[in-house]
């Protein structure tokens, strides 16, 4: 167990949208907040991180409706950008072969503490990709990019969502940069011990859509995976099927979900961790019924939390419109900050920033009319 | 030759809306000027040397298929950007 202690200073939340990038400036009460932006308006951005190491450093994952991927890279808090050398790209293959190519870069992942300037990019399809320079330039890491396993646990375009099957979810093991995860839309969630140099899936005790076989790793659709700060040893994840819990060194996931109410069920898209009580995780279900309409259930939006690792949960909407709200959060774009109590922060898929300075018991709309939101991370630029 | 920039692309190229470059191939020209521009090329041109889903290049009024496209010093290159709703 760590522990860790609560941010007092102010909040910085990175919102990337399907036309360009904002960051909203919170002081420490996180009360008050100042828009910066349009960054790169027009620009589909996928992720905006900010490195944690420097607290200066911020990469954003880009690309336009006609323009290829790239990443931008800001040293100095957005207010200048430089674009990545060399973007994430798969390798060029011999004449008459077809290669894949990089459609955009989906998840963006600061290396572990003691390795400053590493980075990790997911992209569509899936690819998994290293900078050791602070984002300037990335190359393939660690062969399953072309691995005949696991290029077939990735499936086809067709196998993935609807805006082309994803890597995401790369966790880097506090404790060790060597022990690493990461999950594919579609195709499980994987663990390297070795520095990423041999991999595993890990997705037994997930479930996969009715009438298909869960013992193939192509199958498997996890959504969003999250590890604890305070218990390394501790992960959840929020599936297409489900939401789940994995304590290691055991390899089973437990299905959580079926505690939530029958009535919302427990599909969705994002889920956050307590950075400091592993017990605590807040998940936003939507309905995923019929033709999965991708929506608040019942037009009805909640997040909805456990305080006991998944034994129960709170559903917290105090604040939320009751009626007609036909929204949902997407896997990116719910996050916490590390003060106490917890802020919590997320963005719809109608331009709207939600924020809670009391873990979730109540929330306030901090912005609307921005356009559909991709993702948001709270960031400390100062302690 | 001449290649006339869209409006999407002027970020790398200082504004310009068209720029003077040498080279016998469509894929020698884009390759001038990426030294010229770092990160131009990417953007309209795979890994994998094929021309992006949304970009159309034109060399006079024909539309080129592939960077092996033959050109003269007196041609006009048009990078398009084809529509691409939402």
């Amino acid at each position: 167990m760590t522990t860790l202690k609560p941010a007092t200073g102010p909040v910085t939340l990175l919102i990337g949208t399907r036309k360009g990038a904002w960051l909203y400036h919170g002081d420490a009460t996180r009360m008050t907040w100042r828009v910066d932006g349009p960054h790169f308006l027009g620009h589909i951005v996928n992720h905006l991180v900010l490195d944690p190491r420097d607290r200066r450093t911020m990469l954003m994952a880009a690309r336009t409706g006609h323009l290829g991927p790239t990443v931008f890279r800001s040293t100095d808090l957005g207010k200048t950008w430089k674009e990545a050398k060399t973007p994430p790209a798969f390798p060029k293959v011999p004449e008459g072969q077809k290669g894949r190519v990089v459609d955009h870069v989906f998840w963006l992942t600061p290396g572990h503490a003691n390795e400053p300037n590493a980075w990790y990019a997911g992209t569509s399809p899936q690819g998994l990709f290293r900078s050791g320079d602070g984002g300037a330039t990335w190359e393939p890491f660690s062969g399953i990019n072309d691995d005949p396993q696991y290029r077939t646990w990735m499936g086809s375009v067709q196998d993935g969502t609807p805006d082309g099957p994803k890597l995401h979810s790369i966790i880097v093991d506090p404790r060790d940069p060597a022990h690493l995860y990461f999950a594919m839309s579609g195709g499980g969630v994987h663990e390297s011990v070795d520095g990423g140099r041999t991999w595993a899936p890990l997705v037994k005790g997930m479930e996969v859509v009715e009438g298909f076989d869960a013992a193939t790793v192509t199958f498997h659709d996890p959504h969003c995976v999250r590890l604890c700060p305070s218990n390394p040893d501790r992960l959840y994840q929020q599936n297409h099927c489900g939401i789940y819990r994995l304590d290691r060194p055991s390899k089973e996931w437990v299905r959580i979900g079926k505690n939530m109410p029958k009535r919302v069920g427990d599909i969705g898209f994002p889920m956050v961790v307590h950075p400091r009580d592993a017990k605590t995780a807040w998940v936003f279900p939507m309905d995923g019924g019929s033709v999965w309409p991708r929506v608040s259930p019942g037009g009805k939006p909640a997040v909805y939390a456990t305080k006991n690792a998944g034994t129960s949960w709170i559903r917290q909407d105090k604040g939320f419109p009751k009626v007609q709200a036909w929204w949902t959060v997407k896997r990116q774009a719910l996050t916490a900050d590390a003060h106490e109590p917890v802020g919590l922060y997320f963005g719809t898929t109608s331009g709207e920033l939600w924020g809670s300075r009391t873990g979730g018991a109540s929330w306030t709309c901090l912005a609307e009319h921005l356009p559909e939101i991709y993702s948001v991370e709270a960031a400390e630029t100062a302690r | 030759m001449t290649v006339h920039i869209p409006s999407s692309l002027r970020s790398y190229t200082a504004q310009k809306s068209a720029v003077d470059v040498q080279g016998a191939t469509l894929g020698e020209i884009l390759s001038a000027l990426d030294q010229r521009y770092p990160g131009f090329r990417f953007r309209i041109i795979t890994e994998q040397d094929t021309i992006r889903q949304h970009i159309r290049i034109f060399v006079n009024e024909d539309q080129a298929k592939d960077l092996a496209a033959v050109l003269r010093p007196d041609d006009q290159v048009c990078i398009i950007c084809a529509l691409s709703g939402g």
